[in-house]
């Protein structure tokens, strides 16, 4: 359940080891690919189409209309309410390397014209882990739909609850999926986007409340890590345990959209969820 | 009684290895051979057992009230139901594909009155281990909790949970059959179940397959019993790549119940009889049964609206967080 059971797949450390701005090694095909043409194509390999994973803002930017994010909750940051070992250092650790307080960045945007509560997650922060910042982010994000009638639009990723914040991230599982039962008690539609990877207690709160789930081709989606399953079965696991692929075959998903036409079938979405422009009305 | 005893239980085990001793039979004969009063030398060694078990039960570190927790002779969740209602009845299955016997549900009576409940199930030897999946349930159990939970709160039934697992099954058939889904599922609809609630964590509060079972308008835990985001064994790997510092990382993630208490994310702490609930399971669920009338004949007299407001609230207010000033420094926009 807890962040830190999945360890990065072998071929993304193979990555770091390119010298990173010019050429990367890609995670899916091996190939090495300039930065240049990953940025031009939304971090997605132009030569086998593996889906690199992308910063919160940069998520945002291909996804909201230009100039439309007004960001909220800026301000939050984490604390340290079970006084964990090295915590505090590994907030700052985290911060230095994604630019963010903490590993969640929600707003009000427009997708196409059509307004919505958002927020997307950023794995560079702690593997995307859910402590009491995320949950508290992600539960507003989830009021805001409330309160403006908005329709909300999430994108996750993460490890799962945050160890380090202990029983406090648990309850964030709670605190979110809470927020969700009153967006919908509302009536308002919430779409949530997995991205690589989407897991834990993540995965097995609001991530998996959305109206509709979409999820990016070949993301890790699971409840624990493929390593725990295979050590408790013995069993063969298909090759695509844990997969966006795998949770689209038994049903959890509700479409695989490749990152290009994400922003398209989001409007799409979003316009047939709208209470307006119904039949004999 | 001879309980199986824990390395921090070896002065309480000698000394009840003594008395038993000096209580048989051809002792008293022997001793009052030699003279001896036997019954004040019973009575010096109850006392010095009692104070020796304060002294140990009253002090145990958080890796030992771990391994309490996971007792094997510790109540489960049927043993409480059998020790604190009136009668049960069981149900059975999620009406989609099976009966995940991890996962125990029905109906029962608590001083006459009616109300649903459900449990993560152990089970006691291997054979029921293996057949309640040593009480780590699939979507399949959750999927029941909550149906009964549903059908209970049509008919405005109060709604008793007991949390003991390690953790949801994270296997090949849970992840086919949507055990994350079916964890959230619980978490929103529990949010909303428009009928008093307790939950009580008896045992283990392992991550994401308790808090399934979890989320209530009052949340109690037993004097040993745990509650983790993660196992300390997970932690430890993960800290330490050391699955033997368990102790030094349940130290870390403050998985107590006295912890959870004071960090305010449960309501109370039910104390346990001297020596732990498998020393005396009766009195246990006795203590149980006190607090789950009182708890529910306060929130059973609320409006429902209220109950819901305040359960809402209540989730909401989880969390610790600070709150910079706004833009102060912050972080360069795309960067």
């Amino acid at each position: 359940m807890a962040a830190g059971w999945f360890g990065r797949r072998s071929k993304a450390k193979a990555m770091e080891s390119v010298p990173e701005g010019i050429a990367t090694k890609c995670g899916g095909c091996g190939e090495i690919v300039f930065a240049k043409d990953l940025d031009r194509n939304m971090q997605v390999c132009l030569k086998c189409g593996h889906h690199h994973r992308l910063s919160a803002r940069a998520r945002l930017a291909i996804t909201v209309d230009e100039e439309s994010l007004v960001e909220y909750d800026r301000d939050l940051a984490p604390s340290d309410p079970l006084a964990f070992p090295d915590y505090v250092a590994k907030q700052s650790a985290a911060e230095a390397k994604s630019g963010l307080r903490d590993a969640m960045v929600t707003g009000v945007a427009t997708i196409d014209g059509a307004p919505v509560s958002i927020g997307a997650a950023d794995f560079a922060f702690m593997g995307g882990s859910m402590g009491s910042v995320v949950g508290e982010k992600v539960a507003r994000a989830m009021e805001r739909g409330i309160e403006k009638r908005l329709p909300v639009v999430i994108f996750s990723a993460s490890g799962g609850a945050r160890m380090q914040e202990g029983l406090v991230a648990l309850m964030q599982m709670a605190k979110t999926s809470a927020a969700a039962a009153r967006l919908q008690a509302a009536g308002l539609p919430f779409i949530s986007v997995l991205t690589d990877p989407t897991t834990g207690g993540v995965f097995a709160s609001y991530a998996s409340l959305g109206d509709l789930i979409l999820a990016e081709p070949g993301a890790i989606v699971g409840f624990a890590g493929r390593r725990v399953g295979n050590q408790d079965l013995g069993t063969h696991l298909p090759a695509n345990f844990q997969t966006s692929e795998f949770q689209l075959d038994h049903g959890m998903v509700d479409r695989i959209v490749p990152r290009k036409d994400m922003r398209p079938t989001l409007a799409y979405l979003l316009s047939f969820l709208s209470p307006e422009e119904t039949h004999g009305r | 009684m001879a309980v199986s005893a824990f390395e921090f239980e070896k002065p309480i085990a000698e000394l009840e290895e003594l008395l038993s001793a000096l209580k048989a039979p051809e002792k008293r004969a022997e001793a009052e051979a030699q003279g001896i009063d036997l019954d004040e030398a019973i009575a010096t060694l109850e006392g010095q057992l009692r104070q020796a078990m304060r002294q140990v039960y009253g002090h145990l570190t958080p890796w030992e009230k771990t391994l309490m927790a996971r007792h094997k002779d510790r109540p489960y969740s049927l043993d409480m139901i059998r020790l604190i209602f009136d009668d049960y009845m069981e149900m059975s299955g999620d009406r989609l594909c099976a009966n995940d016997e991890a996962i125990v549900a029905g109906f029962a009576h608590l001083a006459g009155k009616p109300l649903a409940v459900t449990g993560q199930q152990k089970g006691r030897d291997l054979k029921e281990r293996q057949r309640r999946n040593f009480g780590s349930a699939r979507a399949e159990g959750f999927r029941k909790a909550l149906r009964v939970a549903q059908l209970a709160a049509r008919f405005g039934k109060p709604v008793v949970s007991f949390v003991d697992t390690a953790g949801a099954a994270a296997d090949l058939r849970a992840e086919q059959h949507g055990v994350s889904e079916a964890i959230a599922r619980n978490l929103a609809a529990f949010s909303v179940l428009p009928v008093p609630t307790v939950a009580v964590v008896i045992g283990e509060g392992g991550s994401g397959g308790a808090i399934a079972l979890g989320v209530a308008d009052r949340v109690l835990m037993l004097e040993h019993a745990i509650y983790s985001v993660i196992a300390p064994e997970g932690c430890a790997a993960i800290l330490w790549h050391d699955k033997a510092k368990a102790a030094e990382a349940a130290d870390a993630l403050r998985l107590t119940a006295q912890n959870a208490l004071e960090l305010g994310l449960i309501d109370e702490v039910v104390a346990e009889p001297l020596g732990g609930a498998h020393r005396d399971p009766a009195a246990a669920a006795a203590a149980v049964r006190e607090a789950l009338e009182r708890h529910l004949a306060e929130i059973g007299a609320m409006d429902r609206q209220e109950l819901l407001d305040r359960r809402y609230k209540r989730l909401r207010s989880f969390g610790v967080f600070g709150a910079v000033a706004p833009d102060a420094e912050a972080p360069a926009e795309g960067e």
